[in-house]
């Protein structure tokens, strides 16, 4: 089949059926096409349920079919075949139906994975630039458009649209590291526990407000990047990852034990709220609703804090973006390509190495000080690693290096995990989707990267360019690869 | 001095449990290089799976307690490789020859699916499981200070010692081996030659997870009580033990987790238990800055 397609054949039957074509051809007959029999396709499709089947029972025997509780005098075991079974049928039914369904064109393949690669012009107003555009209009406008269309949800979606745009912001900070530096972080989620204890521990002690804080946050995270970045300059790759990943975990277990300092496992309470020129959004004197005349509301301070991330983010994105056509921008993306090249060079690797680890690490302060600020109280249970592999996931789902990309993994990951704990049409069918929100995130991990292992935006504009401006392919772009 | 022999005996015992799990990681790092970051889920589903066969065994009525452990031992491999299996074929093999994040990042996802699949399925409480070997042979008593090993110990360091034995007979001496070490250098070659990659990538998947079905064993009957979050920590761990030995080096890996039990069991017995798992991490980072390979990895020369 193949080889009708291509018109070029490796094998002898290739060829041979390639004669015949010809032949055909002048007669004026249509080409032969072997049809694939609808016999073999239904049992081969059988094999294939039965053996999915098969491994899903063994695997799932011992967790679906056995339960394990805590009883009087040890452990109780029950048994729940039907519940087992009911999943292997459900393994057979779903296999069958995507291998006699789904997986039946398998040259259309091959022709995909060449037409990724391809180098195209780009327009001069690019699709991605529109794009960009109208989520900024949409983004600016959302908590009047909230207002209007579904002013009885506002208060919720408002604070979900906050937890979305807080991971766009980490993950702009951590795709300056990960995406342009090509240096692999697992511990990003340090300097954002770093930025929320610094902005709660100087409110506290100093009596600061959130604007002063903000930047003094982002200097001091910026200093832990430099502190933590110098010692693991020398590695390479995964060595880089696992240290990241043990400083995080170093920073968590000391924020856990600390005490006296950090308040422990208790976390720190009373973290003030951001004011708006000294205003503050609450009922009374000295407050916005008494100076601006508006009656108070408590939305108002969400859509304030809204605001305050919006324009956190956008910062983040307009000073990557800025970043990347000075010096040292270029610097970072030449360093992810080729380190022993950038060396030859002479540029100073580890002066480009150090400001793109501080660099970041100042916006996951940031972020994390409009964390604490937000929240309100902190505990060390907010800095998991989970946290940092979860910012990871958007920057590299989203496509490593777009700026779009984290944008819509952000809305998907998150926005879609956080919307699937409201539909209440699933708790009607017995099924809590709260219990399995991290299982389907997991998942979707899975089968994103499976399906987009270039992320879901897989093209890129280079920043430096020779006359033509061309878009290519992400696959022609080192990344992540932790020079 | 009877301290110190004390916490060497529980820092090699629990050295010994890293050790098995850092092979696991170690092994697939050197033959794809990837980080297998479920690799510390499997352990957990390993000793699930040994607890679950335990309670069932006991239902069945059979007790004498030397069969009990060999069949859970034999069950836990056997299904946990299963696992070690399924896991390799659905979440990586898609994506080898793809850049090098994706398999990393499908790896977190599965870690979190694994997770979150036992919480569902078996609950999120601990699952306490009394001691079933006890007893141990006393090796110093000196008015007060007893210095004891005991037989559990005893059973994790020679299953651990016996099964390193047979592990680097298997590495140096047989086709296997030779197909896997073959699968390291250069995996194109390798095929050319004959060596079905694809099959010896699955196998190396299945042997980790058999080793780490063991550890999980040993940890469960160690430490008695286990839960669906014990993967992570023992997981991070047993990394850090095998890039401490050097990645991608056998006994490195098995060196690695000896130091990394070894650190955390003198630092909790001299200093402090809480930050045992920050000095473990601190060598780790100090021996990185000095030794960017690890203890017993080869340094890596890149050329241009």
């Amino acid at each position: 089949m193949s080889a009708i397609t291509s018109g070029i054949s490796q094998t002898p039957e290739g060829a041979e059926r390639e004669l015949e074509n010809q032949r055909d051809a002048a007669r004026g007959e249509p080409p032969y096409t072997p049809a694939p029999s609808a016999d073999s396709r239904l049992a081969a499709s059988l094999k294939d349920a039965a053996m999915t089947a098969a491994v899903v029972a063994v695997l799932t025997v011992f967790f679906f079919a056995f339960r394990t509780d805590i009883a009087v005098g040890g452990l109780n075991l029950t048994f729940r075949w039907p519940l087992w079974l009911s999943w292997v049928a459900i393994a057979f039914a779903g296999r069958f139906l995507i291998s006699y369904f789904l997986f039946r064109a398998p040259e259309r393949a091959v022709a995909g994975v060449s037409k990724s690669t391809s180098v195209r012009p780009a327009k001069r107003f690019s699709a991605g630039k529109i794009f960009g555009i109208v989520m900024l209009l949409a983004a600016l406008a959302l908590p009047f458009i909230l207002n209007t269309l579904l002013p009885s949800h506002n208060r919720y979606l408002l604070d979900l649209a906050i937890l979305i745009l807080t991971y766009v912001m980490l993950g702009w900070g951590l795709n300056i590291v990960v995406g342009l530096a090509g240096l692999l972080d697992l511990g990003y989620v340090a300097f954002y526990a770093v930025g929320a204890y610094s902005f709660a521990l100087l409110a506290q002690n100093f009596e600061l407000g959130f604007w002063v804080c903000l930047p003094m946050a982002g200097f001091f995270a910026a200093m832990w990047g430099i502190v933590l970045g110098f010692p693991v300059l020398r590695l390479r790759g995964d060595y880089l990852a696992i240290v990241t990943l043990a400083f995080g975990e170093i920073i968590r277990v000391v924020l856990l034990n600390w005490t006296d300092f950090t308040g422990g496992p208790n976390g720190l309470l009373g973290i003030p709220k951001p004011t708006l020129f000294g205003l503050e959004f609450k009922s009374g004197a000295g407050s916005f609703a008494e100076a601006t005349g508006i009656p108070y509301s408590p939305i108002q301070r969400f859509i304030f804090l809204y605001y305050i991330i919006l324009a956190l983010a956008l910062l983040t994105n307009f000073i990557t973006l800025r970043l990347r056509k000075l010096p040292i921008g270029r610097a970072w993306e030449a360093l992810r390509e080729d380190e022993i090249a950038c060396r030859s060079l002479g540029i100073n690797t580890t002066n480009v190495k150090l400001s793109a680890f501080a660099t970041g690490a100042m916006f996951g302060g940031f972020a994390g000080s409009f964390f604490a600020t937000r929240q309100g109280f902190i505990s060390p249970e907010s800095f998991t690693f989970i946290e940092s592999a979860i910012i990871l996931a958007i920057v590299v789902l989203g496509g490593l290096g777009s700026q779009v990309g984290v944008v819509i993994a952000s809305v998907v990951m998150i926005g879609g995990i956080e919307l699937l704990r409201n539909l209440g049409f699933l708790h009607a069918l017995g099924f809590d989707p709260t219990e399995y929100r991290m299982l389907i995130f997991g998942l979707a991990m899975i089968a994103i990267m499976v399906w987009k292992p270039r992320g879901l935006v897989s093209s890129r504009s280079p920043s430096a360019i020779y006359k033509e401006k061309k878009k290519i392919g992400a696959d022609l772009v080192a990344q992540g690869e932790g020079h | 001095m009877e301290y110190f022999l004390q916490q060497l005996i529980n820092g090699i015992t629990l050295g010994s449990i890293y050790g098995l799990i850092a092979i696991g990681y170690t092994m697939v790092y050197g033959i794809i290089g990837m980080i297998n970051f479920a690799h510390g889920e499997i352990f957990m589903i390993g000793s699930f799976i040994a607890l679950t066969a335990f309670l069932a065994l006991a239902a069945l009525g059979i007790t004498f307690l030397p069969l009990v452990l060999l069949i859970i031992l034999i069950v836990a491999m056997v299904f946990t490789a299963l696992w070690g299996w399924s896991i390799e074929r659905v979440a990586y093999r898609p994506l080898r020859g793809s850049f090098r994040l994706a398999p990393l990042i499908t790896a977190i996802g599965m870690s979190i699916f694994l997770q979150n699949f036992v919480q569902v399925t078996q609950g999120a409480r601990v699952k306490p499981l009394p001691p079933q070997v006890t007893g141990g042979i006393t090796l110093i008593d000196q008015g007060g200070t007893v210095v004891q090993i005991s037989y559990m110990q005893l059973i994790i360091i020679a299953t651990t010692t016996v099964l390193m034995i047979g592990f680097s007979f298997l590495i140096s001496r047989t086709s296997l081996g030779r197909q896997q070490r073959a699968c390291e250098q250069d995996q194109k070659m390798a095929s050319l030659l004959g060596v079905n990659v694809d099959r010896t990538i699955s196998l190396t998947f299945v042997m980790g997870a058999c080793l780490a079905a063991v550890a999980g064993l040993m940890y469960l009957l160690y430490y008695g009580v286990i839960d669906f979050y014990i993967g992570f920590l023992a997981g991070v761990k047993a990394f850090t033990a095998a890039v401490l030995g050097g990645i991608g080096s056998l006994p490195g890996a098995m060196l690695g987790g000896l130091a990394i039990g070894l650190i955390e069991t003198f630092w909790s017995g001299y200093f402090s238990v809480e930050y045992k798992d920050v000095a473990a991490f601190s060598i780790l980072v100090i021996v990185l800055i000095f030794m960017p390979s690890g203890l017993l990895g080869r340094p890596e020369v890149e050329k241009v």
